[in-house]
Protein backbone atom coordinates (compact mmCIF):
# COMPACT_ATOMS: atom_id res chain seq x y z
CA UNK A 1 0.00 0.00 0.00
CA UNK A 2 2.51 2.31 0.97
CA UNK A 3 4.40 1.35 -2.42
CA UNK A 4 1.71 2.58 -4.05
CA UNK A 5 0.91 5.97 -2.50
CA UNK A 6 4.64 6.40 -3.01
CA UNK A 7 4.48 5.91 -6.68
CA UNK A 8 0.89 8.07 -7.33
CA UNK A 9 2.88 10.81 -5.28
CA UNK A 10 5.53 10.25 -7.96
CA UNK A 11 2.86 10.96 -10.66
CA UNK A 12 1.60 13.94 -8.75
CA UNK A 13 4.44 15.28 -8.21
CA UNK A 14 6.33 15.00 -11.60
CA UNK A 15 2.92 16.64 -13.21
CA UNK A 16 2.96 19.39 -10.57
CA UNK A 17 6.52 20.08 -11.95
CA UNK A 18 5.52 19.30 -15.65
CA UNK A 19 2.70 22.46 -15.03
CA UNK A 20 5.27 24.64 -12.90
CA UNK A 21 7.71 24.73 -15.90
CA UNK A 22 5.44 24.93 -18.88
CA UNK A 23 3.93 28.29 -16.91
CA UNK A 24 7.89 29.30 -17.83
CA UNK A 25 7.96 28.92 -21.24
CA UNK A 26 7.61 32.73 -21.55
CA UNK A 27 11.23 33.14 -19.61
CA UNK A 28 12.26 31.08 -22.29
CA UNK A 29 14.27 33.58 -24.52
CA UNK A 30 15.63 35.33 -21.47
CA UNK A 31 17.32 32.19 -21.02
CA UNK A 32 18.73 31.55 -24.29
CA UNK A 33 22.59 30.77 -22.90
CA UNK A 34 21.10 28.36 -20.69
CA UNK A 35 18.89 26.67 -23.31
CA UNK A 36 22.37 26.33 -25.51
CA UNK A 37 24.52 25.00 -22.57
CA UNK A 38 21.65 22.50 -22.40
CA UNK A 39 21.07 21.30 -26.25
CA UNK A 40 25.40 21.26 -26.03
CA UNK A 41 25.04 18.98 -23.35
CA UNK A 42 22.29 16.55 -24.44
CA UNK A 43 22.89 16.46 -28.08
CA UNK A 44 25.99 17.32 -28.64
CA UNK A 45 27.96 14.82 -26.09
CA UNK A 46 25.51 12.56 -26.62
CA UNK A 47 26.20 12.37 -30.19
CA UNK A 48 29.29 9.91 -30.76
CA UNK A 49 27.43 6.89 -28.60
CA UNK A 50 24.18 7.31 -30.44
CA UNK A 51 26.48 7.29 -33.55
CA UNK A 52 28.56 4.30 -32.64
CA UNK A 53 25.48 2.60 -31.34
CA UNK A 54 23.40 3.02 -34.07
CA UNK A 55 26.29 1.71 -36.96
CA UNK A 56 26.47 -1.39 -34.84
CA UNK A 57 22.94 -1.74 -34.64
CA UNK A 58 21.94 -1.06 -38.10
CA UNK A 59 24.57 -3.85 -39.11
CA UNK A 60 23.55 -6.58 -36.75
CA UNK A 61 19.87 -5.85 -38.35
CA UNK A 62 21.44 -6.26 -41.72
CA UNK A 63 23.52 -9.37 -41.16
CA UNK A 64 20.75 -10.81 -38.82
CA UNK A 65 18.07 -10.05 -41.80
CA UNK A 66 20.49 -11.54 -44.26
CA UNK A 67 20.79 -14.44 -42.43
CA UNK A 68 16.92 -15.61 -42.23
CA UNK A 69 15.80 -14.24 -45.49
CA UNK A 70 18.35 -15.83 -47.31
CA UNK A 71 16.77 -18.74 -46.92
CA UNK A 72 13.54 -17.60 -48.65
CA UNK A 73 15.24 -15.69 -51.44
CA UNK A 74 14.33 -12.35 -49.85
CA UNK A 75 17.78 -10.75 -49.27
CA UNK A 76 16.67 -7.77 -51.60
CA UNK A 77 14.48 -6.81 -49.06
CA UNK A 78 17.29 -6.02 -46.46
CA UNK A 79 17.23 -2.56 -46.98
CA UNK A 80 13.63 -1.91 -46.51
CA UNK A 81 14.01 -4.18 -43.26
CA UNK A 82 16.30 -2.23 -41.97
CA UNK A 83 15.37 1.06 -42.75
CA UNK A 84 11.79 0.64 -41.46
CA UNK A 85 13.51 -0.82 -38.05
CA UNK A 86 15.29 1.64 -37.64
CA UNK A 87 12.85 4.64 -38.73
CA UNK A 88 10.02 3.78 -36.76
CA UNK A 89 11.41 1.92 -33.88
CA UNK A 90 15.09 0.95 -32.93
CA UNK A 91 16.11 4.39 -33.85
CA UNK A 92 14.22 6.70 -31.09
CA UNK A 93 13.66 3.77 -28.69
CA UNK A 94 17.61 3.24 -28.45
CA UNK A 95 18.41 7.23 -28.68
CA UNK A 96 16.14 7.51 -25.53
CA UNK A 97 17.67 4.44 -23.78
CA UNK A 98 21.22 6.22 -24.58
CA UNK A 99 19.75 9.37 -23.17
CA UNK A 100 18.44 7.97 -20.11
CA UNK A 101 22.01 6.70 -19.26
CA UNK A 102 24.16 9.70 -20.82
CA UNK A 103 21.74 12.62 -19.67
CA UNK A 104 18.46 11.37 -17.75
CA UNK A 105 21.35 9.90 -14.86
CA UNK A 106 22.91 13.02 -14.86
CA UNK A 107 20.22 15.18 -14.38
CA UNK A 108 19.04 13.41 -11.80
CA UNK A 109 22.28 13.12 -9.72
CA UNK A 110 22.72 16.93 -10.06
CA UNK A 111 19.55 18.14 -9.12
CA UNK A 112 19.22 15.66 -6.33
CA UNK A 113 22.61 16.64 -5.01
CA UNK A 114 21.51 20.84 -5.23
CA UNK A 115 18.38 19.32 -3.16
CA UNK A 116 20.63 17.53 -0.63
CA UNK A 117 23.07 20.41 -0.30
CA UNK A 118 20.32 22.94 0.08
CA UNK A 119 20.92 24.72 -3.43
CA UNK A 120 17.44 24.36 -4.16
CA UNK A 121 16.22 25.67 -1.28
CA UNK A 122 18.71 28.59 -1.32
CA UNK A 123 17.08 29.17 -4.70
CA UNK A 124 13.28 29.06 -3.48
CA UNK A 125 14.17 31.94 -0.85
CA UNK A 126 15.97 33.70 -3.51
CA UNK A 127 12.50 33.70 -5.22
CA UNK A 128 14.04 31.99 -8.28
CA UNK A 129 11.59 28.79 -9.22
CA UNK A 130 14.08 25.95 -9.45
CA UNK A 131 11.17 25.13 -12.27
CA UNK A 132 12.11 27.92 -14.71
CA UNK A 133 15.71 27.78 -13.93
CA UNK A 134 16.57 24.35 -13.96
CA UNK A 135 14.04 22.72 -15.24
CA UNK A 136 12.19 24.53 -17.97
CA UNK A 137 15.72 24.90 -20.41
CA UNK A 138 16.81 21.04 -20.17
CA UNK A 139 12.67 20.22 -21.29
CA UNK A 140 13.21 22.90 -24.57
CA UNK A 141 16.65 21.20 -24.81
CA UNK A 142 15.64 17.71 -24.98
CA UNK A 143 12.67 18.95 -27.56
CA UNK A 144 14.99 20.35 -30.17
CA UNK A 145 17.81 18.14 -29.37
CA UNK A 146 16.03 14.56 -29.95
CA UNK A 147 14.44 14.76 -33.22
CA UNK A 148 18.30 15.84 -34.55
CA UNK A 149 19.82 12.80 -32.70
CA UNK A 150 17.27 10.57 -33.59
CA UNK A 151 17.64 11.22 -37.78
CA UNK A 152 21.74 11.12 -36.87
CA UNK A 153 20.67 7.81 -35.54
CA UNK A 154 18.67 6.81 -38.86
CA UNK A 155 21.31 8.29 -40.73
CA UNK A 156 24.04 6.01 -39.60
CA UNK A 157 22.25 2.75 -39.17
CA UNK A 158 20.86 2.69 -42.13
CA UNK A 159 24.52 3.09 -43.47
CA UNK A 160 26.22 0.40 -41.17
CA UNK A 161 23.50 -1.75 -42.36
CA UNK A 162 24.33 -0.85 -46.24
CA UNK A 163 28.32 -1.26 -45.86
CA UNK A 164 27.75 -4.94 -43.65
CA UNK A 165 24.86 -5.89 -46.41
CA UNK A 166 27.72 -5.31 -49.34
CA UNK A 167 30.50 -6.58 -47.29
CA UNK A 168 28.85 -9.67 -46.01
CA UNK A 169 29.80 -12.92 -48.56
CA UNK A 170 26.39 -14.57 -47.75
CA UNK A 171 24.63 -11.63 -48.15
CA UNK A 172 26.52 -9.22 -51.07
CA UNK A 173 23.70 -6.57 -51.50
CA UNK A 174 24.91 -3.82 -53.54
CA UNK A 175 24.37 -0.39 -51.47
CA UNK A 176 22.61 1.11 -54.53
CA UNK A 177 19.64 -2.12 -54.45
CA UNK A 178 19.93 -1.91 -50.59
CA UNK A 179 18.96 2.02 -50.94
CA UNK A 180 16.20 1.42 -53.59
CA UNK A 181 13.93 -1.07 -52.09
CA UNK A 182 14.38 1.42 -48.66
CA UNK A 183 13.08 4.22 -50.69
CA UNK A 184 10.44 1.93 -52.28
CA UNK A 185 8.76 0.58 -49.31
CA UNK A 186 9.21 3.90 -46.50
CA UNK A 187 7.30 6.85 -46.63
CA UNK A 188 8.05 9.88 -45.08
CA UNK A 189 5.44 9.34 -42.46
CA UNK A 190 7.50 6.40 -41.05
CA UNK A 191 10.58 8.67 -40.27
CA UNK A 192 8.29 11.23 -38.83
CA UNK A 193 6.53 8.75 -36.45
CA UNK A 194 9.69 7.60 -34.82
CA UNK A 195 10.12 11.27 -34.70
CA UNK A 196 7.30 12.00 -32.68
CA UNK A 197 8.09 8.70 -30.40
CA UNK A 198 11.63 10.48 -29.62
CA UNK A 199 9.96 13.53 -28.80
CA UNK A 200 8.14 11.86 -26.34
CA UNK A 201 10.63 9.54 -24.99
CA UNK A 202 13.00 12.37 -24.13
CA UNK A 203 10.55 14.48 -22.92
CA UNK A 204 9.48 12.20 -20.78
CA UNK A 205 13.15 11.11 -19.44
CA UNK A 206 13.93 14.43 -18.75
CA UNK A 207 10.59 15.57 -16.92
CA UNK A 208 11.36 12.33 -14.76
CA UNK A 209 14.28 12.74 -14.12
CA UNK A 210 14.11 16.36 -13.02
CA UNK A 211 11.38 15.47 -11.08
CA UNK A 212 13.27 12.19 -8.59
CA UNK A 213 16.19 14.80 -8.27
CA UNK A 214 13.96 18.08 -7.12
CA UNK A 215 12.08 15.48 -4.90
CA UNK A 216 15.35 13.59 -3.01
CA UNK A 217 15.84 14.16 0.65
CA UNK A 218 18.28 13.11 3.41
CA UNK A 219 21.99 12.69 2.59
CA UNK A 220 24.56 11.88 0.03
CA UNK A 221 23.41 8.01 -0.10
CA UNK A 222 19.89 9.09 -1.47
CA UNK A 223 21.56 11.01 -4.21
CA UNK A 224 23.06 7.63 -5.67
CA UNK A 225 19.42 6.03 -4.79
CA UNK A 226 18.17 8.83 -6.60
CA UNK A 227 20.00 8.16 -10.06
CA UNK A 228 18.90 4.73 -9.76
CA UNK A 229 15.41 5.27 -9.22
CA UNK A 230 15.87 7.49 -12.65
CA UNK A 231 17.24 5.44 -14.92
CA UNK A 232 15.04 2.46 -14.37
CA UNK A 233 11.56 4.69 -13.83
CA UNK A 234 12.67 6.12 -17.37
CA UNK A 235 13.86 2.66 -18.90
CA UNK A 236 10.34 1.52 -17.80
CA UNK A 237 8.46 4.61 -19.27
CA UNK A 238 10.42 4.42 -22.63
CA UNK A 239 9.23 0.84 -22.96
CA UNK A 240 5.09 1.12 -21.55
CA UNK A 241 5.37 4.88 -23.92
CA UNK A 242 6.53 2.87 -26.99
CA UNK A 243 3.67 0.53 -27.16
CA UNK A 244 0.90 3.47 -26.66
CA UNK A 245 2.62 5.91 -28.92
CA UNK A 246 3.01 3.35 -31.72
CA UNK A 247 -0.52 2.62 -31.18
CA UNK A 248 -1.64 5.90 -31.44
CA UNK A 249 0.21 6.33 -34.48
CA UNK A 250 -1.19 3.37 -36.26
CA UNK B 1 32.65 45.94 20.48
CA UNK B 2 33.92 48.62 17.85
CA UNK B 3 30.73 50.98 15.95
CA UNK B 4 29.71 49.07 13.27
CA UNK B 5 29.21 52.30 11.27
CA UNK B 6 33.33 53.10 11.42
CA UNK B 7 34.73 49.42 12.04
CA UNK B 8 33.10 48.57 8.55
CA UNK B 9 32.45 49.16 4.92
CA UNK B 10 28.88 49.86 4.26
CA UNK B 11 26.62 47.06 3.09
CA UNK B 12 25.79 47.02 -0.50
CA UNK B 13 22.80 49.52 -0.74
CA UNK B 14 20.96 51.32 -0.68
CA UNK B 15 18.32 49.39 0.49
CA UNK B 16 16.05 52.33 0.07
CA UNK B 17 12.48 52.49 -1.08
CA UNK B 18 11.04 49.63 0.86
CA UNK B 19 10.12 49.46 4.51
CA UNK B 20 11.81 47.17 7.28
CA UNK B 21 9.50 44.39 8.03
CA UNK B 22 7.60 42.72 11.31
CA UNK B 23 6.81 38.85 12.02
CA UNK B 24 4.92 37.28 14.12
CA UNK B 25 4.93 33.67 14.89
CA UNK B 26 1.20 32.44 15.93
CA UNK B 27 1.25 29.19 17.94
CA UNK B 28 3.76 27.43 16.02
CA UNK B 29 3.87 23.53 15.50
CA UNK B 30 5.70 21.43 13.67
CA UNK B 31 5.96 17.46 13.66
CA UNK B 32 8.16 15.02 11.25
CA UNK B 33 6.18 11.78 11.67
CA UNK B 34 5.58 11.05 15.41
CA UNK B 35 8.39 13.77 16.41
CA UNK B 36 6.82 16.86 17.11
CA UNK B 37 10.09 20.09 16.88
CA UNK B 38 8.02 22.83 17.15
CA UNK B 39 5.59 22.89 20.39
CA UNK B 40 3.09 26.15 20.50
CA UNK B 41 5.77 28.74 19.44
CA UNK B 42 4.54 32.82 19.94
CA UNK B 43 6.51 35.49 19.69
CA UNK B 44 6.85 38.54 17.37
CA UNK B 45 9.79 40.46 15.78
CA UNK B 46 9.50 44.16 15.62
CA UNK B 47 11.29 45.97 11.84
CA UNK B 48 14.39 46.91 12.12
CA UNK B 49 14.75 44.77 15.40
CA UNK B 50 17.84 41.98 15.79
CA UNK B 51 16.54 39.00 17.19
CA UNK B 52 18.86 36.08 18.12
CA UNK B 53 17.29 32.69 18.71
CA UNK B 54 19.28 30.52 20.66
CA UNK B 55 18.78 26.88 21.93
CA UNK B 56 20.43 23.66 22.41
CA UNK B 57 21.19 21.53 19.45
CA UNK B 58 17.87 19.57 17.77
CA UNK B 59 15.96 21.96 19.61
CA UNK B 60 13.68 23.07 16.41
CA UNK B 61 15.58 26.78 15.47
CA UNK B 62 16.54 25.95 11.79
CA UNK B 63 13.26 24.32 11.22
CA UNK B 64 11.53 27.76 12.43
CA UNK B 65 14.01 29.92 10.35
CA UNK B 66 12.52 27.25 7.56
CA UNK B 67 9.17 28.13 8.27
CA UNK B 68 10.32 31.54 7.66
CA UNK B 69 11.16 31.94 4.54
CA UNK B 70 8.27 29.42 3.29
CA UNK B 71 10.29 26.36 3.25
CA UNK B 72 8.73 24.55 5.81
CA UNK B 73 4.75 24.54 6.14
CA UNK B 74 3.43 24.01 9.61
CA UNK B 75 1.48 21.75 10.96
CA UNK B 76 -0.32 24.18 13.14
CA UNK B 77 -0.38 28.38 13.37
CA UNK B 78 0.85 30.29 11.24
CA UNK B 79 4.01 33.15 10.45
CA UNK B 80 3.58 36.46 9.06
CA UNK B 81 5.53 38.93 7.81
CA UNK B 82 3.96 42.12 7.49
CA UNK B 83 0.86 40.51 7.84
CA UNK B 84 1.42 38.02 4.68
CA UNK B 85 1.57 34.60 5.56
CA UNK B 86 4.91 32.99 5.28
CA UNK B 87 4.00 30.05 3.83
CA UNK B 88 2.04 31.83 0.33
CA UNK B 89 4.82 31.72 -2.60
CA UNK B 90 3.37 34.91 -3.16
CA UNK B 91 5.08 36.13 0.31
CA UNK B 92 8.28 36.05 -1.11
CA UNK B 93 7.10 37.84 -4.33
CA UNK B 94 6.34 40.70 -1.84
CA UNK B 95 9.00 40.81 1.03
CA UNK B 96 13.11 41.06 -0.04
CA UNK B 97 14.29 38.25 2.64
CA UNK B 98 17.29 36.31 2.61
CA UNK B 99 18.83 32.98 4.62
CA UNK B 100 22.18 32.59 5.20
CA UNK B 101 21.95 28.97 5.46
CA UNK B 102 24.63 26.61 7.94
CA UNK B 103 26.33 25.22 5.62
CA UNK B 104 26.51 28.55 3.23
CA UNK B 105 24.35 26.18 0.60
CA UNK B 106 26.35 28.02 -2.86
CA UNK B 107 25.95 26.87 -5.93
CA UNK B 108 28.77 24.74 -6.33
CA UNK B 109 28.61 24.95 -10.00
CA UNK B 110 29.29 28.37 -9.76
CA UNK B 111 31.83 30.46 -9.28
CA UNK B 112 31.78 32.62 -6.00
CA UNK B 113 30.85 35.84 -7.97
CA UNK B 114 28.21 33.95 -9.82
CA UNK B 115 26.84 33.10 -6.87
CA UNK B 116 26.62 36.90 -5.74
CA UNK B 117 25.63 38.15 -9.32
CA UNK B 118 22.47 35.23 -9.64
CA UNK B 119 19.96 37.01 -8.13
CA UNK B 120 20.25 40.57 -9.43
CA UNK B 121 20.56 39.01 -12.78
CA UNK B 122 18.01 36.98 -12.76
CA UNK B 123 15.53 39.76 -11.22
CA UNK B 124 16.84 41.76 -13.47
CA UNK B 125 17.92 44.27 -10.90
CA UNK B 126 20.54 46.08 -13.05
CA UNK B 127 22.68 46.12 -15.89
CA UNK B 128 26.15 44.06 -15.62
CA UNK B 129 28.35 47.03 -14.27
CA UNK B 130 25.87 47.75 -11.87
CA UNK B 131 26.05 44.00 -10.95
CA UNK B 132 29.50 44.12 -10.77
CA UNK B 133 29.52 46.87 -8.23
CA UNK B 134 27.18 45.41 -6.02
CA UNK B 135 29.02 42.24 -6.01
CA UNK B 136 32.27 43.50 -5.32
CA UNK B 137 31.51 45.78 -2.18
CA UNK B 138 29.96 42.61 -0.90
CA UNK B 139 33.01 41.12 -1.57
CA UNK B 140 34.80 43.77 -0.18
CA UNK B 141 32.98 43.81 3.06
CA UNK B 142 33.42 40.60 3.71
CA UNK B 143 37.43 40.67 2.55
CA UNK B 144 36.48 38.04 -0.37
CA UNK B 145 37.93 39.85 -2.57
CA UNK B 146 40.75 37.70 -3.78
CA UNK B 147 38.17 34.73 -3.73
CA UNK B 148 36.08 36.09 -6.76
CA UNK B 149 36.85 33.80 -9.17
CA UNK B 150 37.10 31.00 -7.04
CA UNK B 151 35.01 27.97 -7.18
CA UNK B 152 32.98 27.00 -3.98
CA UNK B 153 34.93 23.55 -3.63
CA UNK B 154 38.37 25.79 -3.52
CA UNK B 155 36.93 27.58 -0.30
CA UNK B 156 37.51 26.53 3.48
CA UNK B 157 34.14 26.14 5.34
CA UNK B 158 34.39 29.71 6.80
CA UNK B 159 35.02 31.14 3.51
CA UNK B 160 31.63 29.40 2.07
CA UNK B 161 30.29 30.93 5.06
CA UNK B 162 31.22 34.43 3.94
CA UNK B 163 30.26 33.88 0.80
CA UNK B 164 26.66 32.91 2.15
CA UNK B 165 26.60 35.87 3.92
CA UNK B 166 27.62 38.64 0.67
CA UNK B 167 25.55 36.81 -1.41
CA UNK B 168 22.55 37.59 0.76
CA UNK B 169 23.82 40.71 1.47
CA UNK B 170 23.67 41.45 -2.44
CA UNK B 171 19.75 40.63 -1.86
CA UNK B 172 19.20 43.78 -0.44
CA UNK B 173 16.65 41.89 1.98
CA UNK B 174 14.44 43.70 3.75
CA UNK B 175 14.44 40.24 6.26
CA UNK B 176 17.52 38.65 6.59
CA UNK B 177 17.74 35.33 8.35
CA UNK B 178 20.86 33.91 9.23
CA UNK B 179 21.74 30.29 10.70
CA UNK B 180 24.53 30.07 12.84
CA UNK B 181 26.21 33.16 10.76
CA UNK B 182 29.40 32.41 13.51
CA UNK B 183 29.97 29.16 13.16
CA UNK B 184 33.63 27.55 11.75
CA UNK B 185 34.77 31.63 11.92
CA UNK B 186 37.72 32.45 13.61
CA UNK B 187 36.78 35.32 16.61
CA UNK B 188 37.82 38.56 14.43
CA UNK B 189 35.52 37.17 11.80
CA UNK B 190 32.64 36.27 14.25
CA UNK B 191 32.84 39.98 15.34
CA UNK B 192 33.14 41.29 11.85
CA UNK B 193 29.64 39.14 11.19
CA UNK B 194 28.36 40.73 14.17
CA UNK B 195 29.21 43.91 12.99
CA UNK B 196 27.64 43.44 9.71
CA UNK B 197 24.56 42.36 11.13
CA UNK B 198 24.10 45.21 13.23
CA UNK B 199 25.33 47.50 10.38
CA UNK B 200 22.48 46.29 8.47
CA UNK B 201 20.09 47.31 11.67
CA UNK B 202 21.70 50.72 11.62
CA UNK B 203 22.07 52.35 8.31
CA UNK B 204 18.93 49.79 6.96
CA UNK B 205 16.80 49.21 9.26
CA UNK B 206 16.65 45.32 7.67
CA UNK B 207 15.29 43.19 10.17
CA UNK B 208 17.22 40.10 11.36
CA UNK B 209 16.68 36.70 12.98
CA UNK B 210 20.00 35.33 14.23
CA UNK B 211 20.11 31.43 14.85
CA UNK B 212 22.85 31.32 17.05
CA UNK B 213 24.72 29.50 19.81
CA UNK B 214 27.39 32.17 20.23
CA UNK B 215 26.45 33.85 24.04
CA UNK B 216 28.85 36.81 23.14
CA UNK B 217 26.74 37.97 19.63
CA UNK B 218 23.49 37.50 21.23
CA UNK B 219 24.90 39.90 24.51
CA UNK B 220 26.44 42.30 21.59
CA UNK B 221 23.62 42.70 19.02
CA UNK B 222 20.61 41.41 19.87
CA UNK B 223 17.67 43.89 20.64
CA UNK B 224 16.02 40.59 21.97
CA UNK B 225 16.73 37.39 22.75
CA UNK B 226 14.35 33.78 22.86
CA UNK B 227 15.50 30.76 23.88
CA UNK B 228 14.37 27.54 22.42
CA UNK B 229 14.35 24.02 24.51
CA UNK B 230 12.64 20.73 23.23
CA UNK B 231 10.88 22.96 20.95
CA UNK B 232 9.29 25.40 23.41
CA UNK B 233 10.42 29.01 24.01
CA UNK B 234 11.83 29.22 27.24
CA UNK B 235 12.79 32.72 27.37
CA UNK B 236 11.76 36.11 25.24
CA UNK B 237 13.62 39.12 26.74
CA UNK B 238 16.47 41.47 26.09
CA UNK B 239 19.80 40.51 25.66
CA UNK B 240 20.24 42.53 29.28
CA UNK B 241 18.15 39.75 30.59
CA UNK B 242 20.91 37.31 29.61
CA UNK B 243 23.60 38.55 31.83
CA UNK B 244 22.16 37.17 34.73
CA UNK B 245 19.69 33.82 33.98
CA UNK B 246 17.43 33.27 36.88
CA UNK B 247 16.51 30.08 35.40
CA UNK B 248 19.26 27.40 36.17
CA UNK B 249 18.68 25.59 32.79
CA UNK B 250 18.99 28.88 31.15
CA UNK B 251 22.31 29.59 33.14
CA UNK B 252 23.95 26.27 32.40
CA UNK B 253 23.11 26.68 28.70
CA UNK B 254 24.59 29.88 28.55
CA UNK B 255 27.45 29.57 30.92
CA UNK B 256 28.51 26.14 31.28
CA UNK B 257 31.71 25.53 33.54
CA UNK B 258 33.83 22.64 32.59
CA UNK B 259 33.64 19.86 35.59
CA UNK B 260 36.57 17.49 35.25
CA UNK B 261 35.70 15.77 38.45
CA UNK B 262 32.62 15.31 37.73
CA UNK B 263 31.79 15.24 33.86
CA UNK B 264 28.38 15.91 32.15
CA UNK B 265 28.70 13.10 30.16
CA UNK B 266 29.05 10.25 33.30
CA UNK B 267 26.33 11.91 35.12
CA UNK B 268 24.07 11.18 31.80
CA UNK B 269 25.75 7.32 32.21
CA UNK B 270 24.63 7.19 35.46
Amino acid sequence: MNQLLRILEGIGSTLQLLLRAASYVPSLPRQFGRLIEQCYLIGYTTLPIVAILSFFIGSVLALQAGYSMQNFGAKQFIGALVGLSMARELGPVMVAILLTGRVGSAIAAELASMKVYQEIDALVTMNIPPARMLVMPRLAAVLLMMPVLTIIANLVGWFGGAIVANATSFISIDPSAYFATMRQTMKFEDVLNGLVKAEVFGFGIVLVCCSIGLNTRGGPREIGAAVTRAVVVSLILILVLDYFVTKALM
Amino acid sequence: MPTPDTETPSAPGPMDGTHAVGLKVEDLSKSFGKFEVLKGISFEVKPGEIFVLMGPSGSGKSVLLKHVVGLELPTAGRVTIDGLDAADPMTREKVRMALVFQAGALFNSLSVYDNLALYPREHRLAKESGIREKVMRALQILSLEAAAQKMPSELSGGMRKRVAIARALVMEPQLMLYDEPTSELDPVMSVTIAEIIATLKEQYRVTSIVVSHDRDLALGIADRVGILMGGKLVHLGSAADLRQPKDPIIEEFLNPKIDLKNPRFKKLEN
